[in-house]
């Protein structure tokens, strides 16, 4: 987001032209001198690792001796070998069905958990726009859950969750709802179950509050024309609510994608770890670290980054979204 | 607040006269592992002067093999000494001093198999503190309750553990089941099924010499016996479970066998335990009679980071963990095995820990992991292992097909050698 408030700093003067270009070229300066701690502190901290990353995925290094790496190519992403009885064999990660399991795995959690988390979210933010008494203690207390660190929620639900002592199957019993304790985590179905209602839990109050903050630049003269008009509240949601919040939304709905696309603990600390809930993360984490195969495992991590911005750049474009704030 | 800095900077010279170094020990913290560890290097600093940091690490062995690749990787100075498993030394050989000179003093006391688990090319990686070998836990009083022998074979087990459930269910505990043990996709499962492979005729994964051997009829068999356990003797969750979830279950009296290793005895027998007095373990169960019961060998050792600036106190501290002293104190307050023979003997240890006299034995045949063979490589195996095993316990795949997806996995991984 640096690289567009710095565009807007250089291009909003151009756009309006009657500022000269004395001015133009100062003002363009100091917006490089007041950028120049926050570029320099992304070079360090983002830059660097990723650029490190990348250029790992591009050799054949191991943890236990990462200066010793040489250049292989693309060998860690694909390549193939042709035998003698003409068969060819490719390996890699883009041939690695553990790989595409991986992405198909965190782009169904990301899917399900981001739409369930922005209606909940919208409803959470409309009823927290309304004027009630005891509205702020209410706004405060949503958020705990966001609030909690998520490997520490993680472990709370994992106990919750546990078939022979969880709360959850103790109440669900005691209501009649299920006849036997369920093995929540264990089976891979319902441990993709699981770990989604926690995410929603976790993160439905941090879609509420950027939606809330989005609902109450909504002018109320608005309303009140439509009151007036007679208009019924539904059409008012659809047709001047949605509408005039969309920004807000379509930014939070980002948000929360990035942070879903690099789904690891709920993951890691939730479910065993099988082929059927591994995600990205996870698989280039187990990689890099408790294989012998840095490389590889940057490969995944690049390969995680490229997919994240590929879909990032690929809403913002189908999504008209403007990240400047303006309409 | 005066007197305090005159002790402080007392302190400070009297520990500066000694030359007094501050350790630090990684270590995971089970039961009540953390507690015995702190009162030893209490013990330790009393008698050295040095200062000992203990770093609890987590429970399972797979995440904390993943910090110590890290920490190892970085060339972290600040953790001098590591507890760690005994298939870990081929892998971390390079990263640990050569303790073979510093402790052939003592060496020749430990068992020789031990010892030899824990030498790579001649080096001494670690020295070993326990070694470790997985028990079937029974409830005797049910078991007389109900006019039943331990079993002897996998299928009796079954048996047994059906009945006892089905009884104990109609006597009002609906809780209660019959086996449990780890099926949770981790190191755990790899060890859990190697015995049921191996107690079949199933070889072991990847033999001594290199040939992948998994892919065959008796482990495939193995593995569907388990299969049928899940949900009819054993709860569904145990899919999910590592040693303590699986501990919870036995200890609150709600399961008539339990698969664990030797420290669940102690805290069985502790004063919150539900079965306290009421259990006693056997040797693992084999497929049909002639067949070896096999336990997997586990156990921890003590190495020294070749990236401490504290080499010599480190080693000294390694001596000092795995010294007959702190063994026979571990074996009495843990029920941790010994890796020494002589304590085997003990009177002291054979009065709080009974079972652990006819140990010796079991641990001495019991089966190793093949890290030796498959190196820097194990993990991996390990993990693609235990992944068909779990494929097929939670009924994703019969056990012949997914074995046989596992042997083409491990030859591509094996490539030209291991």
């Amino acid at each position: 987001m640096t690289e567009l408030s710095l565009e807007s700093a250089s291009t909003v003067p151009a756009a309006r032209g009657a500022i000269g270009s004395d001015l133009r070229m100062q003002r363009v300066r100091s917006a490089w001198i007041f950028l120049a701690p926050t570029l320099f502190m992304l070079a360090v901290v983002a830059g660097w690792p990723l650029t490190r990353t990348i250029y790992f995925s591009f050799t054949n290094a191991s943890l236990t001796n990462l200066s010793g790496a040489e250049f292989v190519g693309l060998k860690n992403y694909l390549s193939w070998v042709t035998l003698k009885s003409g068969r060819t064999i490719f390996s890699g990660l883009l041939a690695d069905p553990a790989w595409w399991g991986a992405v198909w795995n965190t782009l169904k959690f990301t899917l399900i958990s981001v739409s369930v988390e922005t209606a909940l979210g919208l409803i959470v933010a409309l009823v927290l726009n309304a004027q009630f008494p005891g509205r702020g203690l209410v706004r405060a207390a949503i958020l705990i859950p966001w609030a909690i660190p998520t490997i520490v929620s993680a472990k709370m639900w994992a106990w919750m969750l546990n078939d022979q002592f969880g709360i959850l199957n103790d109440i669900l019993l005691g209501l009649g709802l299920i006849s036997q304790k369920i093995a929540w985590t264990a089976s891979p179905d319902t441990a993709m179950i699981a770990v989604l209602v926690v995410d929603v839990w976790k993160t439905t109050p941090f879609m509420a509050l950027l939606i809330l903050a989005g609902l109450q630049m909504v002018p109320g003269d608005i309303y009140e024309a439509a009151r007036i008009d007679g208009i019924h509240p539904v059409r008012v949601f659809w047709r001047l609510t949605l509408p005039l919040i969309r920004p807000a939304l379509m930014v939070a709905i980002i948000f929360r994608m990035l942070d879903s696309l690099r789904i690891f603990d709920l993951i890691y600390v939730l479910t065993p770890n099988n082929a059927q809930t591994r995600t990205m993360s996870v698989l280039a984490r187990e990689n890099l670290f408790e294989f012998d195969k840095f490389a590889y495992g940057a490969a995944a991590s690049t390969m995680l980054f490229l997919i994240i911005a590929t879909i990032t750049v690929l809403y913002m474009w189908f999504g008209r979204v403007n990240l400047e704030g303006e309409r | 607040m005066k007197l305090l800095a005159t002790v402080a900077i007392l302190g400070a010279i009297v520990g500066g006269g000694a030359s007094a170094a501050e350790l630090s020990i990684a270590a995971n913290a089970t039961g009540k592992a953390a507690e015995f560890l702190r009162a030893r290097l209490g013990e330790f600093e009393a008698k050295t002067g040095n200062k000992v940091n203990l770093v609890t690490m987590p429970a399972s062995s797979s995440e904390q093999f993943g910090q110590y690749r890290l920490w190892l990787a970085a060339g972290n100075t600040d953790v001098d000494v590591y507890q760690t498993d005994v298939i870990w030394a081929p892998q971390l050989a390079d990263q640990f001093v050569d303790l073979t000179e510093a402790t052939k003093d003592v060496t020749a006391e430990f068992f020789p198999s031990v010892i030899q688990s824990q030498t790579v090319n001649g080096k001494l990686v670690a020295l070993p503190m326990f070694t470790d070998a997985p028990a079937i836990y029974y409830r005797k009083d049910l078991l007389e309750k109900y006019g039943k022998q331990p079993p002897k074979t996998w299928d009796e087990l079954e048996a047994t553990a059906k009945e006892l459930q089905e009884k104990e269910r109609a006597a009002g505990q609906s809780d209660f089941w019959g086996f449990v043990f780890q099926a949770n996709a981790y190191e755990g499962l790899t060890c859990n099924a190697l015995e049921w492979i191996k107690s079949s005729g199933g070889g072991q994964i990847v033999e001594p010499d290199g040939t992948i051997s998994v892919n065959n009829e008796k482990a495939a068999a193995a593995i569907d016996r388990a299969r049928g356990w899940i949900g009819t003797i054993a709860p569904e969750g145990v899919l999910a479970y590592q040693e303590e979830e699986t501990r919870g279950v036995w200890q609150t009296g709600k399961a008539a066998f339990m698969r664990n290793w030797p420290y669940a005895y102690a805290l069985g027998n502790g004063d919150d335990s539900a079965i306290k007095g009421k259990f006693d373990v056997m040797p693992l169960p084999v497929a049909a009679a002639g067949d070896q019961p096999s336990s997997s060998l586990g156990g921890w050792n003590a190495a020294v980071s070749k990236y401490s600036d504290e080499q010599e106190a480190a080693i000294e501290l390694v001596k000092f963990l795995a010294s007959s002293e702190v063994q026979k104190k571990r074996a009495v307050e843990l029920s941790n095995l010994p890796t020494l023979p002589a304590l085997y003997d003990d009177a002291d240890i054979a009065a709080s820990q009974p079972f652990m006299a006819s140990w010796k034995p079991i641990f001495q045949n019991a089966v190793p992991r093949p890290s030796a063979v498959a190196k820097v490589k194990y993990n991996e195996v390990s993990s693609k292992f235990w992944g068909a095993v779990h494929n097929t316990l939670s009924g994703n795949g019969s056990a012949a097909e997914n074995f046989e997806l596992l042997e083409v996995e491990l030859t591509e991984l094996k490539g030209d050698a291991w």
